[in-house]
């Protein structure tokens, strides 16, 4: 009988770890953050229909960043999560915190049990019922399971030390802030030295309070032309 | 709840009804009742009762009547507030009339756990379905898996609990509004004017049918659906009239291009009184003629 060479479990881990950070930063970013109505997110995405923000109910979003097979079945799941437990008790009780459980629990599942790692990091954003925000959440989870809750802002993806940096330069998230401006420094910074992005490179949704049950929206092409050009 | 996965081949894709169902198996053998018990609930059809039970189902709430007329900007629902269980007047405030999404509604009669059992499914399957896939069903989609659901519920149908919904919407691409009909075998029915559907629907049909146009105003469509729910309500004892003593109306929607509004209790009130008043004056003269008649008729005999 041949012996399987040994691997430490650091080694795997590592390993694993690598294996899906590469696969990320091979993507684009994005960043969300809160603003005056609600929570904004701006992504990089040269695609019209395929989405890297989208709805999962009432008042949560979901962004993905990596690869995007991986994070659509993720958003799938998250729908179903959502929509299920609506069904069997009320809209109400479907919550953020919940769901960003499930997620990092499935996560964390794959990491260590599958073949290979999801190449994700996903974004669980909510605005809560309160007017001024304060109980608006933002949930990180990665690709191993683990989850960061979020004060006022986010930066998903590879370079986001340098996105970060920029964004946090000229502005600061949180009610005082306008969409516009919100908008106008987060495309600034997640822009590279070749240029500023243009709203067809850009996928921009929001969470807005106030326009009734389903507070998801996107922005179109000409919002945002709108918003970049008054700059 | 953990999150639902499943294998390609026995995904359920964007349909609701069938994510129950695989849910409920896949917790078959676990404690999750929460889930296990709404996946069964979700067997409308499954609803089996006995022929004792059957006698029973006379003590169920029942909504009645309701109707959908189209004119010339879209179309417009409306249902009696009355819910009835056998002899009694269960509720004087039900609402059959049901906003499903931003261009489409659903008014429903029939027993009413089960109808609007149907509809919270219905109206949550619209949303599933736009979710999950990004894109809206088509009007004519949703009328049919609508369809499926009343097909669902024919096994509880034919043991004395149906439901007859009725459905409407606007097309955005055809730009019309279009009203569906359907039987308890879930048989649907497109391209009608007006449609009626409940115990006192054969009378709100007949106003319909002598007076309906598609051509017509709002304001026209809203008088002529009053006056049919009043008229049903004058023929048949389990439909609602307008409740002037307790401010209560018929629920009426309607459904154009901008959307999914309800019709003010405020127009409602001067519409209904008005109508009120043309029938009371009528019927005053009436009772003149009469007295006149008497008067004379005595006078013949003195």
């Amino acid at each position: 009988m041949t012996l399987p060479f040994y691997a430490p479990p650091e080694q795997i881990m590592k390993d694993r770890s690598d294996y899906a950070r590469k696969g990320i930063a091979r993507g684009r970013s994005l960043i969300a953050f809160g603003y005056e109505k609600g929570i904004a997110i701006v992504a990089e995405n040269n695609s019209r229909t395929l989405h890297k923000i989208s709805e999962i109910y009432d008042r949560i979003a979901f962004a993905g960043v990596g690869k995007y097979n991986e994070f659509e079945q993720l958003r799938i799941a998250g729908v179903r999560h959502a929509d299920l437990k609506g069904f069997a008790f009320s809209r109400l009780d479907v919550d953020a915190r919940s769901l960003a459980n499930a997620y990092a629990q499935s996560l964390g599942q794959v990491f260590t049990h599958d073949l290979k790692p999801m190449e994700v990091e996903i974004l669980i954003a909510e605005i809560g019922l309160s007017a001024d925000g304060s109980d608006d959440r933002l949930f990180h989870i990665l690709y191993d399971g683990t989850m960061v809750d979020e004060d006022t802002w986010i930066v998903l993806g590879g370079e986001t030390e340098k996105i970060t940096d920029q964004f946090t330069s000229e502005v600061s998230a949180g009610p005082d802030l306008s969409l516009e401006i919100g908008v106008r420094a987060a495309v600034g910074s997640l822009s590279d030295t070749e240029g500023c992005l243009q709203p067809h490179n850009l996928e921009v949704a929001l969470l807005e309070r106030g326009i009734g049950r389903r507070a998801f929206r996107r922005l179109t092409n000409n919002d945002l032309k709108g918003i970049l050009e008054a700059d | 709840m953990i999150l639902p996965s499943f294998d390609p081949g026995n995904d359920p894709g964007p349909n609701f009804v069938a994510l129950l169902n695989r849910v409920a198996d896949l917790f078959d053998n676990a404690s999750d009742t929460a889930i296990r018990g709404m996946g069964i609930a979700n067997h409308l059809g499954a609803m089996g009762l006995s022929n004792s039970e059957k006698a029973m189902t006379g003590d169920v709430r029942h909504g009645t009547t309701c109707l959908a007329v189209r004119y010339r900007d879209g179309v417009l629902l409306a249902g009696d507030r009355r819910a009835t269980a056998g002899n009694f007047i269960s509720s004087h405030r039900m609402e059959k009339v049901f906003r499903t999404d931003d261009h489409s509604g659903v008014a429903i009669s029939g027993v009413a756990g089960p109808a609007v059992e149907m509809v919270r499914l219905f109206r949550l399957q619209l949303e599933h379905y736009e979710k999950v896939e990004g894109t809206p069903l088509s009007l004519e989609g949703k009328a049919n898996q609508l369809s499926q659901m009343v097909r669902g519920n024919l096994p509880a149908a034919m043991r004395g609990l149906p439901v007859i919904p009725i459905f409407a919407g606007f097309d955005l691409n055809d730009e019309t509004g279009l009203i569906f009909e359907y039987d308890i075998t879930g048989g649907c029915y497109g391209e009608c004017d007006y449609t009626a559907a409940g115990s006192g629907s054969m009378h709100a049909r007949a106003v319909l049918k002598l007076e309906s146009d598609s051509r017509q105003t709002r304001a026209k469509a809203t008088d002529l659906a009053l006056k049919a729910l009043l008229i049903a309500a004058d023929a048949d004892a389990a439909t609602g009239g307008p409740d002037l003593l307790r401010s209560i109306f018929p629920v009426i929607a309607v459904i154009n291009a901008d959307g999914y509004q309800l019709i003010e209790d405020k127009e409602l009130n001067d519409r209904s009184s008005r109508l009120i008043g043309v029938i009371t004056e009528s019927a005053g003269s009436r009772a003149e003629d009469q007295d006149i008649q008497d008067s004379s008729d005595l006078e013949s005999v003195s």
